[in-house]
């Protein structure tokens, strides 16, 4: 019977339906999702300097890789149990709103329209970022307001297009502009001259330059065009998942405040002295458990790859190829702007 | 349908032969697949707004009238970061109507030539050509629009611009060439064009009804081109030419003015009608070949040049063995110029996308894509359709 297989795929289907479940979509208990799955999908960049990229065998490391160990770590007990999806700036949010994967940890901005529009919820901000230009020295310019009339290569479906757009409106300047897929593509794109900058966060623009083999001749101009504040996001309406995803953050920059690393976190475990430190590490009081993970939870976090400052400065900082300076992303008694809720 | 007791013993209707006629079977399975399938789509489709609204997504197309805050680089018609998501739709689609028009001619000269020239009697001529078709038809379009992207960005640089006479600009951004601007009076030059060509039509019908009366053929080309260009040309010198060249100028970081074709375009074209032409030229190479050798002798005994043996005696024929794949051909190109996204063409797959990750609406965008492109499809086989039963063989 030749239509057998087409009428047991439809029968099973109408069963489902009849049984009144939907499949796939946004689960409501993503906590439970991961922990029982043992593994953790989180979604990374296709390939970006500091942030994420490959080490020699083959491992995705980096400073946005380094918060999806970490939320495994905070979950499961082993930063490894994480498996990388590898998003690009167009199919992200789809990835996220299906359930492909669990948080997305790729150098996003939070907007209000990804906020309220998109049905997503940010945890924070683990990165405050604007958009910048990169551009030949040898065009003689200084400024981004003398681009008028320059091609501009831009990665599509980001908020580098509308910023862009807006800039150039702003300024009543002419531009041709470049869409690229990839930050990989643009960066080709840019080294043939197809376009005379190229526009993107200036971290990762800072990231770009790295990989040019005559560095030198390029520069950063001076101009910040707009405010991206970059951070994990999960789907909206699972507030329990959302707890876990913005305190994992948190335990990152509290640790490097109470001066917790991974080095030490082991010892400071134990029961000591200051009660915000045995509040956090659990020695003091169970508020792992309150969040539905064990009580070493933030030891996890710690253990993984240590706090804030050690993974800034292990992808990101002045001895990385990126040299990027803490600037704004200081802890606020550093003269920066990060600063975490208390853990109590 | 009939309700019946389990056995009716005189004669009339048993459930049981349902089963074993072949006839009723037939139907019962039928029945039960359209059944399983209507309950397949709707769980698809409940289960969809399930989600969807558990996901606290909006859905439905008001999106369109919202300004887009997006910039596109080639427009065939206004737009400004300040119009709507709906006209950065039509610019797109513009954009894909653009560059699957210039594929499907410039295909269609290329098939035609290389599908004649393969059956050439020169033997280099048709070695050539089984080269170009069997290199060009065996790599993934896909890396031919790459291939050809790669080698325009390589062109000379901005500062190093190859130029004729300061009028043509060609660089790794495009060709730049001079667009016309139209001054008060060139109405009267495009009505000139207008007259010609009505004029060419009359004429040519006229020549046609002598060479079927008394045999005697007239230059129609030539008329046609005098009529067509010449008056329009003439009428443009005595009004004092009202058509001015905008020329490009070289600004700090790009030629501003006249009009500009970008590398993506050209790319696009370039991969798109080389690719589609190899088949074409196939599908040529069939039609000429299903054609009785027996035509073109009889056209030589009667004296008929070869190339107007060709054109006359054997095209005609081959047209209705090639027309029905053709039609799958020029469809291939349309839907292939969505590969333009792999190089920043922004067709309608690339604006959609750009729109998709601003507004959210997938589904929207995606129903959208589906629609257009059933539409240019259908739009285009039912004229190729209507084209072919047009030079269909007359059976009487």
């Amino acid at each position: 019977m030749k239509y057998t297989a087409i009428t047991s795929a439809a029968v099973v289907a109408a069963a489902m339906w009849i049984a009144g479940g939907t499949v796939g979509g946004a689960h409501a208990a993503t906590l439970d999702d991961v922990k029982s799955a043992g593994e953790l999908k989180c979604g990374i960049n296709t390939g970006l300097p500091g942030f994420a990229f490959t080490d020699d065998k083959g491992n995705w490391i980096g400073f946005d890789v380094a918060y999806c160990r970490a939320l495994a770590a905070a979950v499961l007990g082993n930063p490894d149990k994480v498996k990388y999806v590898n998003l690009t700036g167009k199919n992200r949010f789809p990835a996220l709103a299906s359930g492909e994967i669990d948080v997305l940890s790729r150098n996003t901005t939070w907007t209000f329209s990804r906020d309220v529009d998109l049905g997503f919820t940010f945890v924070g901000v683990s990165y405050y970022d604007g958009q910048g230009f990169l551009g030949r020295t040898a065009l003689g310019i200084k400024s981004a307001k003398e681009l008028d009339g320059a091609s501009v290569c831009i990665q599509t479906g980001t908020t580098t297009e509308l910023n862009l757009a807006d800039f150039f409106r702003a300024n009543n300047m002419k531009y041709e502009p470049v869409p690229i897929e990839t930050n990989e593509e643009a960066r080709k794109a840019y080294v043939a001259e197809r376009c005379d900058v190229y526009t993107t966060d200036a971290s990762g623009l800072a990231a770009t330059k790295t990989t040019f083999p005559d560095a030198d001749n390029h520069m950063v101009f001076p101009e910040i065009i707009s405010k991206e504040p970059l951070g994990p996001l999960v789907r909206q309406g699972d507030d329990r998942w959302a707890d876990v995803a913005r305190w994992t953050l948190n335990v990152l920059i509290n640790a490097e405040e109470l001066g917790l690393t991974q080095a030490n976190v082991a010892k400071m475990a134990i029961k000591g002295k200051n009660p915000e430190i045995n509040r956090m590490l659990g020695s003091e009081g169970s508020l792992g458990e309150k969040l539905g993970l064990s009580n070493t939870w933030a030891v996890d976090i710690i253990k993984a790859g240590g706090n804030y400052s050690e993974i800034f400065e292990r992808y990101l900082g002045k001895n990385t190829a990126l040299g990027l300076a803490r600037g704004q992303n200081a802890l606020y008694k550093d003269g920066g702007i990060l600063y975490a809720p208390p853990i109590r | 349908m009939a309700t019946t007791s389990l056995t009716t013993e005189t004669g009339g209707f048993e459930v049981r032969r349902l089963w074993t006629d072949e006839r009723s079977r037939a139907i019962i399975f039928q029945l039960l697949v359209v059944l399983g399938l209507a309950l397949f789509i709707a769980f698809i489709v409940s289960n969809t707004i399930a989600n969807l609204q558990r996901a606290g997504l909006a859905s439905g197309f008001g999106f369109l009238t919202e300004p887009a805050f997006f910039d596109i680089n080639q427009r065939l018609i206004q737009y400004t970061s300040e119009s709507t998501f709906g006209r950065a739709l039509i610019v797109g689609l513009l954009n894909t109507i653009l560059v699957s028009s210039l594929g499907i001619v410039a295909a269609t000269l290329l098939g035609f030539s290389a599908g004649v020239m393969r059956l050439s009697q020169n033997w280099i001529l048709s070695r050539l050509v089984t080269a170009y078709v069997e290199m060009t038809r065996n790599v993934p379009v896909l890396l031919q629009i790459i291939f050809w992207w790669s080698i325009l960005t390589e062109l000379p640089k901005v500062r190093d611009s190859l130029s004729l006479g300061g009028a043509f600009i060609l660089n790794n951004r495009g060709v730049r060439m001079p667009s016309p601007v139209l001054e008060p009076g060139f109405g009267w030059v495009f009505g000139a064009f207008i007259v010609g060509a009505i004029a060419t039509f009359l004429v040519a019908k006229w020549a046609k009804r002598r060479q079927d009366e008394t045999g005697q053929t007239f230059p129609m080309l030539w008329v046609g081109l005098v009529l067509i260009i010449g008056l329009p040309v003439v009428v443009h010198f005595i009004l004092g030419q009202p058509l001015a060249w905008d020329m490009p100028e070289r600004m700090r970081f790009n030629y501003r003015g006249g009009f500009n074709i970008t590398p993506e375009l050209i790319a696009l074209w370039f991969a798109l009608s080389t690719y589609t032409g190899a088949f074409i030229s196939e599908n040529v190479r069939a039609g000429i070949m299903a054609v009785s050798k027996g035509q073109s002798e009889a056209a030589f005994a009667l004296g008929l040049r070869p190339n107007q043996t060709m054109r006359m005696i054997i095209i005609p024929q081959a047209m209705r063995v090639i027309i029905p794949p053709l039609t799958s051909q020029f469809l291939n190109l349309t839907k292939n110029s969505s590969l333009a996204i792999a190089i920043g063409y922004q067709d309608l797959v690339s604006i959609g996308g750009t729109i998709l990750n601003q507004s959210g609406q997938a589904l929207e965008v995606v129903a959208i894509w589906m629609g257009v492109y059933l539409s240019l499809s259908l739009l285009m086989s039912g004229y190729m359709n209507w084209y072919n039963k047009r030079i269909a063989l007359v059976e009487r």
